[in-house]
């Protein structure tokens, strides 16, 4: 009977033709604005590594002033980030499965090929770990060894698009780059890589592209002339007067990760940290009550709210929009199913049921849906589009995946289901005998 | 076949009550060809809407075919309606976006025939109302005439026990009213039941027997010859 009743459909669908086209006008806009909407929605908050997502915690340790919060909207808060010897403390636990310490910065790269200009480009110093601890895929090469993360050694990993910028593409694995006045050994290229959000370091843009290069992080402690070019907080009136005091110092600066696989470890570690702390306070530091933190990559993109309220509104008015829109289908429906109500005695006559009409209609009703979900995907590429020529931080947000036009398909088929449900109920309370005698 | 007894219709408004039916009965015996006539609104349609279960009733009882077809839920009286009723309207009642094929293949869609027997089903019929070349036409392409055999051939394509006929020659010139009237007479010679509503004393005399409804009750019966009473119609005291 489906595929008769689509035949249906598609005949009552020609016949209207106005009618139709509004109906499915009406679905197909609220889909663009709500898949719009939607879609900058979901990638903002999307899982960038669910695989590991609950077994890469985010170290907070609350190092800050004693007279204050770090933040005095969330005073249950610790600082994002740590102090360079902090960071440098915890790297020697063995208790983790991997952990990595890491910070933003930059190095200008000179080719050896003069038709390639000097070029600034932004780099991650991390710890050996960050690579699998992300899931990091290579093209050429690999990692550094754990070795250089004890012993700093001038070594680089590129992006595969810095690669092909330096290197055209070829495998450049074991070939030297100049990183300022630096020589540099490159030990691995990657492929291409570009969570969404960028999550191991939402401090510096959640959704700015992945650093061109990585370098060690045993190379912080000679960087004196490149430090960090992201977030620096620092609480303390101190007197740096050099880098090794800035080293030194109460600012924070370092992202920090451990990879903790089971809950016993997670408690052995908290226990780490709060012993640690326990320890500096002894020494004079960590003037606060204890207030480490261990938040797991799943629940971190919330705490860091990386999805701000002003996208959830968007996303509420956008289904807002649409229910506008089911409204106004209700209404073209009444009129479409009144003009019906002759048809539908006349097959009540010859034998269908109330479920049987409803039936019927639900299919020409869910194929309204759909046309409606086709053409709001076409007007959410059009507004994905004008998102993107904004070239704003939302910009590499802005597009469609399988995941939604398949959730665009099915909204649009609930809406219009929802929109029919009222008027078929309607329709098929039509008494069999009430239009037979006019018609 | 049909056996109606004391049966009542009333139709309520806020404001008025109106009686469609009282204390109505008839009796229609299987293969019998009888004509329903009465002035507007004396309950003639209502008497047949209720006949083919369009329409529910008040009090009383009315078997069809032997079963009490008084208290059934939509989808049984969907089910009995498809099976055993065929319905010929005055005005053809025919889907205009349907060709002649489909429209005939509306009710047997809903029996749940599979394709080969309902192809059987609806060119067997179109032969009989002598329509089988015109099969892929759509009703806006047919006379009058030719609207109403697609009719009767959609009813009679699930092989009905009873034709309920309401004015079926009503749109019709009086050459196709009685090519019709002959289809109808010719359908009931090979054993259908056939119950016709008409203005028309005409065509009432053509039927084998006929009831005069007014406000609501048989006022006049005309017997039957021989072989069988087959009307049992009591007006109330």
């Amino acid at each position: 009977m489906f595929r008769y009743y689509l035949r249906l459909a598609l005949l009552s669908l020609k016949r209207n033709p106005i009618l139709s086209t509004l109906m499915v006008a009406a679905i197909g806009i609220g889909i663009g604005v709500c898949m719009t909407a939607l879609t900058v929605y979901y990638l903002m908050s999307a899982d960038p590594i669910p695989a590991k997502s609950s077994q890469l915690f985010a170290v907070q340790l609350d190092s800050w002033d004693p007279n204050q919060p770090v933040s005095e909207a969330r005073p249950e808060q610790a600082p994002w980030q740590l102090t360079y010897r902090d960071a440098m403390a915890l790297r020697e636990s063995d208790i983790a499965t991997h952990e990595t310490a890491m910070y933003y910065s930059a190095r200008i790269v000179v080719s050896e090929n003069e038709a390639v200009p000097p070029f600034l480009a932004w780099v991650r110093l991390a710890d050996a770990d960050f690579f699998s601890m992300f899931g990091v895929p290579f093209l050429y090469g690999g990692p550094w060894s754990s070795e250089v993360d004890e012993t700093a050694r001038p070594v680089v990993v590129l992006s595969k698009r810095t690669n092909e910028q330096v290197f055209g593409g070829a495998n450049s694995v074991g070939s030297d780059l100049q990183l300022d006045d630096q020589i540099y050994r490159v030990v691995g290229v990657l492929e291409e890589w570009n969570p969404i959000p960028k999550i191991y370091d939402v401090n510096n843009g959640p959704f700015n592209d992945t650093e061109d290069i990585f370098l060690p992080f045993s190379l912080a402690e000679l960087a004196s002339d490149r430090r960090s070019e992201g977030n620096t907080s620092c609480w303390k009136d101190e007197d740096i007067t050099s880098y090794t005091g800035f080293l030194n110092s109460e600012c924070v600066w370092i992202q920090y990760w451990a990879e903790l696989d089971s809950p016993a470890q997670v408690r052995e570690y908290q226990a780490f940290l709060d012993n640690y702390v326990r320890e500096q306070q002894r020494l004079g530091r960590f003037e606060r009550p204890l207030n480490n933190r261990l938040t797991s990559a799943r629940d971190w993109l919330d705490v860091r709210e990386v999805v701000r309220d002003d996208n959830r509104v968007l996303v509420s008015l956008a289904f807002m929009f649409l229910a506008v829109c089911v409204l106004n289908t209700v209404g073209l429906l009444l009129a479409k199913f009144a003009g019906k109500a002759p048809q539908i005695s006349l097959r009540r006559a010859l034998g269908a049921s109330r479920g049987t009409t409803f039936a019927q209609y639900l299919v020409e009703i869910g194929l309204v849906g759909i046309a409606g979900g086709l053409l709001g995907l076409g007007l959410a590429f059009l507004g994905l589009a004008g998102v993107r020529s904004f070239e704003g931080e939302y910009s590499k947000l802005a597009h469609l995946d399988p995941v939604l036009v398949g959730a665009a398909i099915l909204i649009a088929l609930l809406s219009s289901l929802a929109a029919g449900l009222y008027p078929t109920w309607r329709a098929c309370r039509i008494p069999p005998a009430a239009h037979l005698k006019t018609q | 076949m049909l056996k109606m007894q004391h049966v009542s219709k009333i139709y309520r408004t806020d404001l008025v009550e109106t009686h469609a039916l009282r204390d109505f009965g008839v009796h229609v015996r299987e293969g019998e060809f009888i004509a329903v006539t009465g002035p507007s609104g004396s309950g003639k349609t209502t008497f047949l809407n209720i006949a083919g279960l369009l329409e529910t009733f008040d009090g009383g009882s009315y078997l069809l075919d032997g079963e009490d077809v008084g208290r059934l839920n939509d989808r049984r009286r969907s089910r009995v309606r498809n099976e055993k009723i065929g319905f010929i309207f005055q005005g053809f009642n025919l889907i205009p976006d349907l060709n002649v094929f489909d429209n005939v293949d509306v009710p047997l869609r809903y029996r749940g025939f599979d394709a080969a027997e309902r192809r059987r089903r609806i060119e067997s019929t179109l032969d009989l109302v002598g329509l089988g070349s015109r099969s892929k036409h759509i009703p806006a392409q047919l006379s009058g005439g030719q609207q109403q055999r697609v009719a009767i051939a959609r009813a009679l394509a699930g092989s009905p026990r009873i034709l309920l006929a309401d004015e079926p020659t009503g749109n019709l010139d009086s050459l196709m009213a009685r090519q019709i009237l002959e289809l109808i007479e010719d359908i009931n010679a090979r054993g259908t039941t056939i119950v016709m509503v008409t203005h028309d004393p005409e065509l009432a005399r053509r039927a084998a027997r006929s009831i005069h409804i007014i406000d609501g009750k048989v006022s006049d019966l005309e017997p039957f010859d021989p072989p069988a009473v087959a009307i049992e119609a009591r007006a109330s005291a």
